[in-house]
């Protein structure tokens, strides 16, 4: 007669490096997500800021992944990659969504950030002799990057958080390296911990820095 | 290409579909509505008090603010069954929405008080208001201008938060979705459908408190 003991397995040391290895890989997934999203989604909200036109059809279209639950639009672009004829794995498939999401929502920001600048500004750059992309490049930046850094932290850890959803992929990322652990351990409340400790010391540090950076530039 | 989309099942089970969209909005709302309280205690306690209290508030808003909302549910879903406190899935979402909400609505508050200048309230007081009149006459409506915008996304995001309910074996409009989708195998089509009433439910939700702002806010 097994008793149950012979089936779970107590928490052990190899399990913490388990879970740490996991949170590299949130690290990893989130990493690439926010630096493409954030590239794509600044092009999108140029060209959001441009035209009244390509505001409301682009607009609408990026409305859409910032209107469905991430875990939706994960479950849907994993079942309809096949039908496509692609074949993705839950890493690939996860990281895609994820960008278009990072880039739907950094779009709105950076359109934030272009509109702070004003148009005066611009003009004046432009008639100071500055070509197109001078304009963007010494004045629309620094001074929009200002106006918006603390919304695109934002952005970036709610990334950072959301790419736990990605586990019901089946990436082991963090919080499906914690659920399997709590499959074999039977202690939920321990491991639970341990991971949210893990996602606190990623997320935690970076939005004290942006806070006190904003309040430093504020000065 | 070679897949038959057959969207008939889906229209079949619409009626259901929709009835647990209801659930979602039950859930999302009763969450908002706690979280309203919660949050405007918690900024309150974090912006006068100091000690214990202060200290528990803060790391309320900062756990909530900083780890991801799944592993929140997961540990009012399965980390307190260590103390032997086992909650149904409905409320499971619901403490975990909240605990989240008011993380975060504490932080638009705090902004909203820090956005009144310290010289109104005495000058209100000095004008022989009491105390409770200074604050729902002066501090509440002004406060409510500036936190009204983020609450009315708060509770877009409470929506789309919901739908992790399906992760806890909760029968909101996603798990209603993931019922049927493993019933009949049409994964892709269910959840586009389910994707589409997310969106009409968060237009509706962005409509409605646009309508609301124009009226609360004539003067």
């Amino acid at each position: 007669m097994e008793s149950a003991s012979t089936y779970f397995s107590g928490f052990n040391i190899n399990d913490l490096l388990y879970l740490g290895e996991a949170a590299l890989r949130t690290l990893w997934i989130s990493f690439w997500a926010i630096s493409i999203g954030s590239f794509i989604g600044i092009f999108l909200g140029l060209a959001l800021s441009i035209s009244r036109v390509i505001a409301y059809t682009l607009g609408a279209v990026l409305d859409v992944f910032r209107s469905v639950p991430l875990i939706i639009q994960l479950v849907l672009f994993f079942n309809f990659a096949p039908i496509i004829g692609l074949r993705l794995n839950p890493f690939e498939a996860g990281l895609i969504v994820l960008i278009v999401y990072t880039s739907a929502y950094v779009a709105n920001v950076a359109r934030g950030g272009i509109e702070a600048v004003g148009d005066p500004m611009r003009r004046a750059a432009r008639s100071l002799g500055m070509t197109y992309w001078q304009d963007l490049r010494y004045v629309v930046w620094p001074i929009g990057l200002r106006a918006v850094f603390p919304a695109w932290v934002g952005v970036a850890l709610g990334v950072l958080k959301d790419s736990a959803l990605v586990s019901i992929l089946g990436y082991i990322e963090l919080l499906k390296a914690s659920q399997i652990l709590m499959t074999r351990t039977q202690e939920a409340i321990l491991i639970l911990s341990i991971a949210g400790a893990f996602y606190f010391a990623l997320s935690y540090p970076i939005s004290y820095y942006a806070t006190r950076l904003e309040q430093r530039w504020s000065e | 290409m070679d897949y038959n989309f057959h969207w008939r099942p889906v229209f079949k089970s619409l009626p259901d579909l929709l009835e647990s969209a209801l659930l979602t909005l039950e859930v999302a709302i009763l969450s908002m509505i706690l979280g309203i309280l919660f949050g405007l205690a918690l900024s309150l306690i974090r912006i006068k008090m100091t000690g214990p209290l202060k200290w528990f508030a803060v790391s309320w808003i900062e756990l909530a603010r900083n780890t991801p909302a799944l592993l929140q549910l997961f540990f009012f879903g399965f980390g307190l069954g260590a103390f032997g406190i086992h909650f149904s899935p409905f409320l499971i979402v619901l403490l975990g929405l909240t605990f989240n909400n008011s993380g975060y609505l504490a932080e638009n508050f705090r902004g909203g008080f820090n956005s009144i200048p310290e010289t109104q309230i005495r000058a209100s007081l000095s004008l022989g208001m009491n105390s409770f009149q200074t604050y729902t006459r002066i501090i509440i409506p002004q406060v409510l201008r500036v936190v009204y915008h983020p609450m009315t996304n708060q509770m877009v995001w409470a929506v789309l938060m919901s739908s992790l309910g399906m992760l806890v074996g909760f029968r909101e409009l996603s798990g209603e979705t993931q019922f049927f989708a493993s019933k009949t195998y049409r994964i892709f089509e269910y959840f586009a459908a389910t994707a589409i009433i997310y969106y009409v439910i968060v237009k509706i939700i962005l409509g409605l408190s646009r309508l609301m702002a124009s009226r609360l806010f004539k003067y």
